[in-house]
C-alpha cells in the first residue's frame, strides 16, 4: 500500500508492505536508525517516537497507521545544526545515558512527559517513564535530567 | 588546571542523543549491502531427541535462501572452556541429536528479508521425542536425569574441600545454618545479541559483533571454525550494554560466521527479546548453604559456605563462578576458620555465564544474609555484629585463607560512614515506633559490607594495551584495548591523554574494538578498564611526551633535560624560552609521532564499601518498596565522578532488582515462564528511589592512578542490603528469612507462616 507521511518535518510518500511496523519504516525506509527495538512486547519503550506530538511505541504501530500524520524521532528533535533540545542537553549534562540504546526512546518519552506536565515532581517523572526501560543508569540520572530540563524549559 | 577528578561531561553523548549510536543492527556498511538475514529455529522443549528436520515448506517460502542444520554446517562442538570441566559436556553450535534446554538453536534459516525470517522459522518442521528433564539444580545434583549420559553425572566440576571438617564448629556457643538461594536472573542488556558477517575475497571473515572483548570473540569464533585468529577480523560497533554476557562467542555467533562462509554472502543477525531471554547467558543461579558459628557476644569463630552452582545446559563461565564465590568467602571479616566447598551441575536450562559481579555478589550475599541470621539468633544489632568481626584498616596487602589478597582497605570506616549518612540510630528509632504502634506499613533496615575482586586476569597477566598517535592537524587518536559499552572510555581516556600532553579533550578521538587495529587488546569486563586500560593510556601519554621531548630537543638544539611541556599550547619548549618551542602537531608533521605500550598490573585490586537500605513493607500485601539506599563504594581514586557515580547507580538498581523482583523461572514442564519483557519483571523507574552516595577513596598502590574497579561494586553491595532490609521489616513478626526475589507473594506468605 501507499502512505504519505511527514517525518521530522519532511513530507514523503512510500509504497509499503501492509504489515510493516512504524519502527522498521523509520529505520529501514527513512534511514532513521536512532530509534531502536528493545523488545517484542511493547514493554521497553526503546522505540518511542512522537506521532502528531504524542509519544507512541513505534514497534506497536503499523506504518499504515501513520498515513497522513506526522512523526518525530530523536533525529528531528532539534533542527540541523541548531542547539540541542533542552531534554537532550539535560541528558548530557546530568549523565542520563550510558550505552545509549534506550536513549532515543527515553528522550522522546521525556519530551512528551514534559509537554503534558511541564513541572513534574520526581515521582511524576518516575511514573511517566515507567514504560521506558534502562539497564545502565538505574534511572537516577535520567530522572535528574528530566527534572533539570523542566527547570530549564520553564526559566 | 588538572582535569583529574573533575566532572567532565561525555564526549560520546552529542552523537548518541541526536543521530543515535551505530549499533550492529544500524550498520549501513557497503560491505553489508544485500546481506541475508539469519534466524533460528529453537527448541520448544527442555530436553528431547531431535528425530527429524523437514525444511521443505520453509525452503519453498518467499525469500528463503538456505535452511541449515548442524550436519549442514559441519561445525564441531566446542570443548569445555576450563580444564577441570567434565570433558563429555561439550557445546554444539546447533543442536545435533539432542536438545538440552528450551530455546536452544537447532536450525539456522537464511532469508533475503528480516520479516521473511520470522515467517520461515515457523515453517521448519522439527520432530522431537521428549526426554526426561531436570530444571532444578538440586534435583540435577542427584543425577537421576542426566543431560550427558556419557559423562555419567551432571556434575561439571567441584571446588574446595573434598571432605567437610566435622569439628569446624566445635567451641561455638551458637551455630546457625540456612540454605540461601541466589536466584537466576536475566542479563537483559537493552541491546540483545547481534552480529554481521562478511566473507572477504581473500578467505578472511569480517565480523561485526556486539561484544565486550573483540579479541576474545575473535579467538573463540576462529577457534570454533578451525581458523587461525588472523583469519577473522572482529569489529565492535556501538554496544548497547553487556554486563558480562557479551564475552567470547555464543553458538549463534559461530553459526552466523559459518553461515556467511557457507553461502558466500554477507549475513546479519539480531536476536529478538524473546530469544534473548531464553538463549543469552544468564546470571547467578546458586544455592548457598551457609553455616556460621560463634559466641553469644557476636564473635564469629567459624564459617562454612557450601555452594551449588547451576551451570545451565552447557558448562561455560557459569560453571566456573564458584571459584570466585569461594575465593571471596572470607569477605571483610576476620573469621578464624573458613571452609568452602562448591559443585557445578548442568540442568535443562539456559546456560549460565558472567553477570555484573559474576561470582562475587553471591559470596557477599551469602555471608551478609548469613550474618543477619546469626545476629537475629543472638539478639544483637546487625551493625554491631559486623563491627565485631571486621578486618581493621590495613595499608599493606592482606591475605585471606580463601585465596584473596586484598590490596588496601578500611572496612570499619566504610561501615561507619554508611551508618552515619543513613542516620542509622534514628532509623532504628523510627522502626521501633512503627513496631510498637503495629503499623500496617512496617520498615526494614538492611546492611551490607563488602569487598570484591576487580581486574582479575583471565590469562597469565593483568594487563592492557594502549596506543596514542598525534596528527599534523593537532588532533590525536588513542587506541585502547578496552571496549566501552556505556562506561564512557572515550571521555575518560581523552581526559588521561589530555592531562599528560595538554592536547585538548575535544581533539582526542578514542578507538577500540577492531582486532586489525588493536590486535592485542583484551576488553572490558570484571571492572578492569580504568585500572588497566586507563592506566595504559596514561602510560602511553607519558611515553609520548618523552618521545616528543627527545625530538624537540634535536629540533630546537637543546638538551632534552632543558625541554619542558607547555600544556596550554600542547607544545614542548626550551625552559625559560617560550618562543623556542614546537607543538606536538608540528612534530607530527615532520615524522609520525606515536607510541604503543602495555601496562601490566601487579595483580587485581579489591574495592570495598558498605550499603544501608531502607524499605517499607506493607504487611497487608507483602509489597516491599525501596525507600532509601545509602552507599559507600570505595574504588580508590576517582578520575571522573560523573562516570563513577553512573556506574554505581546502575549497579544499585540491578542489585536491588535481584533482591526485590527479578527471577528467571521455568514451569513444571520445563517451559520458560519469563521469556518476554511482559513476563520478566524488569526493573522500572518507579521501583527505585534516587540513591544517596557517600564518598570514600582509599587509593590502591597497584597503579599510578590509585584506581580500583567500580563497574560491579554497586550490584554487589545493594542486593544483600535490600534483601536484609526486607527481611528486617518483618523480623519482629517472627520471620527470619525470605528467599529472593522478595516479591509481595513471598513476603506475605512468610508473614502468614510466621504467625501460625
Amino acid at each position: 500500500m501507499k502512505i504519505g507521511t511527514t517525518v521530522n518535518g519532511a513530507a514523503r510518500q512510500d509504497e509499503i508492505e501492509d504489515r510493516l511496523l512504524l519502527v522498521h519504516y523509520l529505520r529501514d525506509r527513512c534511514g532513521l536508525t536512532a530509534t531502536n527495538v528493545g523488545c517484542d512486547t511493547t514493554s521497553c519503550g526503546a522505540c518511542t517516537v512522537l506521532l502528531d506530538g504524542e509519544s507512541v511505541k513505534s514497534c506497536t504501530v503499523l506504518a499504515a497507521q501513520v498515513d497522513g500524520r506526522e512523526v518525530t524521532t530523536v533525529e528531528g528533535l532539534s533542527a540541523d545544526g541548531a542547539d540541542p533540545h533542552p531534554v537532550q542537553a539535560a541528558f548530557r549534562q546530568e549523565h542520563g545515558l550510558q550505552c545509549g540504546f534506550c536513549t532515543p526512546g527515553m528522550v522522546m518519552a521525556s519530551v512528551s512527559l514534559l509537554r503534558d506536565n511541564p513541572k513534574p515532581t520526581e515521582q511524576e517523572v518516575r511514573e511517566g517513564l515507567e514504560g521506558n526501560f534502562c539497564r545502565c543508569t538505574g534511572y537516577h540520572n535520567i530522572v535528574r535530567a528530566v527534572l533539570a530540563a523542566a527547570d530549564g524549559v520553564s526559566s | 588546571m588538572s582535569v583529574m577528578g573533575t566532572r567532565v561531561v561525555r564526549v560520546e553523548d552529542p552523537r548518541l542523543l541526536s543521530t543515535g549510536g551505530v549499533y550492529t543492527e544500524d550498520l549501513r556498511d557497503p560491505r553489508l549491502t544485500g546481506a541475508l538475514h539469519l534466524g533460528f529455529v529453537r527448541s520448544p522443549l527442555a530436553h528431547a531427541r531431535v528425530v527429524s528436520v523437514d525444511a521443505a515448506e520453509a525452503l519453498a517460502a518467499p525469500g528463503v535462501v538456505a535452511v541449515l542444520t548442524a550436519a549442514d554446517l559441519g561445525l564441531p562442538a566446542a570443548p569445555p572452556m576450563m580444564p577441570n570441566f567434565n570433558p563429555a559436556m561439550t557445546l554444539p553450535a546447533l543442536a545435533g541429536d539432542v536438545v538440552r534446554y528450551a530455546g536452544e538453536p537447532v536450525v539456522a534459516v537464511l532469508c533475503e528479508d528480516a520479516y521473511q525470517v520470522e515467517d520461515a522459522v515457523g515453517l521448519v518442521d522439527v520432530e522431537y521425542e521428549p526426554l526426561p528433564f531436570v530444571v532444578d539444580m538440586r534435583a540435577a545434583a542427584r543425577d537421576e536425569v542426566l543431560l550427558f549420559p556419557e559423562a555419567g553425572t551432571n556434575t561439571v566440576c567441584t571446588f574446595g574441600a573434598e571432605e567437610l571438617d566435622e569439628g569446624l564448629f566445635e567451641g561455638c556457643e551458637v551455630v546457625v545454618t540456612r540454605e540461601i538461594e541466589n536466584q537466576r536472573v536475566a542479563v537483559a542488556s537493552m541491546e540483545g545479541r547481534a552480529g554481521a558477517a562478511v566473507p572477504d575475497d581473500d578467505g578472511r571473515l569480517t565480523l561485526w559483533l556486539s561484544t565486550q572483548a573483540a579479541a576474545m570473540s575473535q579467538g573463540a569464533v576462529a577457534g570454533w571454525l578451525g581458523l587461525g585468529p588472523e583469519q577473522v577480523r572482529v569489529i565492535t560497533p556501538d554496544v548497547g550494554g553487556g554486563f558480562g554476557a557479551k564475552i567470547g562467542a555464543d553458538p549463534e555467533h559461530v553459526v552466523l560466521a559459518a553461515a556467511a562462509r557457507h553461502v558466500g554472502r554477507p549475513v546479519r543477525w539480531t536476536e529478538t527479546r524473546s530469544e534473548n531471554l531464553v538463549a543469552m547467558c544468564q546470571g547467578r543461579a546458586q544455592v548457598n548453604t551457609v553455616t556460621i558459628g560463634g559466641t553469644r557476644d557476636g564473635k564469629v569463630l567459624a564459617y562454612r559456605l557450601d555452594v551449588l552452582q547451576d551451570a545451565g545446559a552447557y558448562p561455560r563461565f557459569g560453571a566456573f563462578l564458584p571459584a570466585l564465590t569461594t575465593m571471596m568467602a572470607a569477605a571483610v571479616y576476620t573469621f578464624p576458620k573458613i571452609e568452602t566447598r562448591a559443585r557445578s551441575v548442568v540442568t535443562n536450562t539456559t546456560t549460565i555465564g558472567a553477570y555484573r559481579g559474576a561470582g562475587r555478589p553471591e559470596a557477599t550475599h551469602a555471608i551478609e544474609r548469613g550474618l543477619d541470621l546469626f545476629a537475629a539468633e543472638i539478639g544483637m544489632d546487625p551493625a554491631e555484629v559486623r563491627r565485631r568481626n571486621l578486618i581493621p584498616r590495613f595499608t599493606e596487602p592482606h591475605a585471606t585463607s580463601t585465596g584473596g589478597f586484598y590490596d588496601t582497605g578500611d572496612y570499619p570506616e566504610a561501615l561507619d560512614r554508611a551508618l552515619w549518612a543513613s542516620g542509622y540510630d534514628d532509623l532504628r528509632a523510627e522502626q521501633a515506633r512503627r513496631r510498637e504502634r503495629g503499623d500496617e506499613v512496617q520498615m526494614g533496615i538492611g546492611l551490607c559490607v563488602y569487598v570484591e575482586i576487580t581486574g582479575a586476569p583471565l590469562g597469565p597477566e593483568a594487563s592492557e594495551v594502549a596506543e596514542i598517535q598525534v596528527h599534523a592537524d593537532g588532533t590525536a587518536t588513542v587506541l585502547t584495548g578496552t571496549s566501552p559499552h556505556g562506561q564512557g572510555h572515550a571521555t575518560a581516556w581523552a581526559m588521561l591523554a589530555h592531562e599528560e600532553t595538554g592536547i585538548p579533550i575535544e581533539k582526542i578521538t578514542v578507538e577500540h574494538g577492531d582486532t586489525d587495529r588493536i590486535p592485542d587488546g583484551t576488553g572490558t569486563f570484571g571492572s578492569r578498564s580504568l585500572q588497566q586500560g586507563g592506566v595504559a593510556v596514561q602510560q602511553a601519554s607519558i611515553e609520548l611526551v618523552e618521545l616528543a621531548r627527545q625530538r624537540a630537543a634535536q629540533l630546537l638544539e637543546a638538551d632534552p633535560s632543558d625541554i619542558v611541556l607547555d600544556k596550554d599550547r600542547a607544545a614542548l619548549q626550551v625552559k625559560g624560552s617560550p618562543t623556542s618551542a614546537v607543538t606536538f602537531a608540528q612534530l607530527a608533521e615532520k615524522e609520525p609521532l606515536g607510541v604503543k605500550t602495555k601496562f601490566v598490573a601487579p595483580g587485581p585490586t579489591f574495592p570495598f564499601g558498605a550499603h544501608v537500605a531502607v524499605v517499607d513493607v506493607d504487611t497487608r500485601t507483602g509489597k516491599a518498596r525501596l525507600r532509601r539506599l545509602i552507599a559507600v563504594d570505595d574504588a580508590g581514586t576517582v578520575l571522573n565522578p560523573l562516570l563513577c557515580e553512573g556506574q554505581r547507580h546502575g549497579g544499585f538498581a540491578q542489585g536491588a532488582a535481584q533482591a526485590l523482583m527479578e527471577e528467571v523461572r521455568w514451569d513444571a514442564d520445563g517451559n520458560p515462564e519469563t521469556s518476554t519483557f511482559a513476563s520478566y519483571p524488569f526493573l522500572s523507574a518507579t521501583e527505585v528511589p534516587s540513591f544517596e552516595l557517600v564518598e570514600m577513596a582509599t587509593p590502591t598502590t597497584y597503579n599510578s592512578l590509585g584506581a580500583k574497579g567500580i563497574g560491579e561494586a554497586g550490584t554487589i553491595g545493594s542486593t544483600p542490603a535490600v534483601h536484609n532490609a526486607v527481611v528486617d521489616a518483618v523480623a519482629h513478626l517472627g520471620v527470619r528469612h525470605i528467599d529472593m526475589p522478595t516479591t509481595p507473594q513471598r513476603v506475605w506468605t512468610a508473614i502468614q507462616e510466621a504467625a501460625r
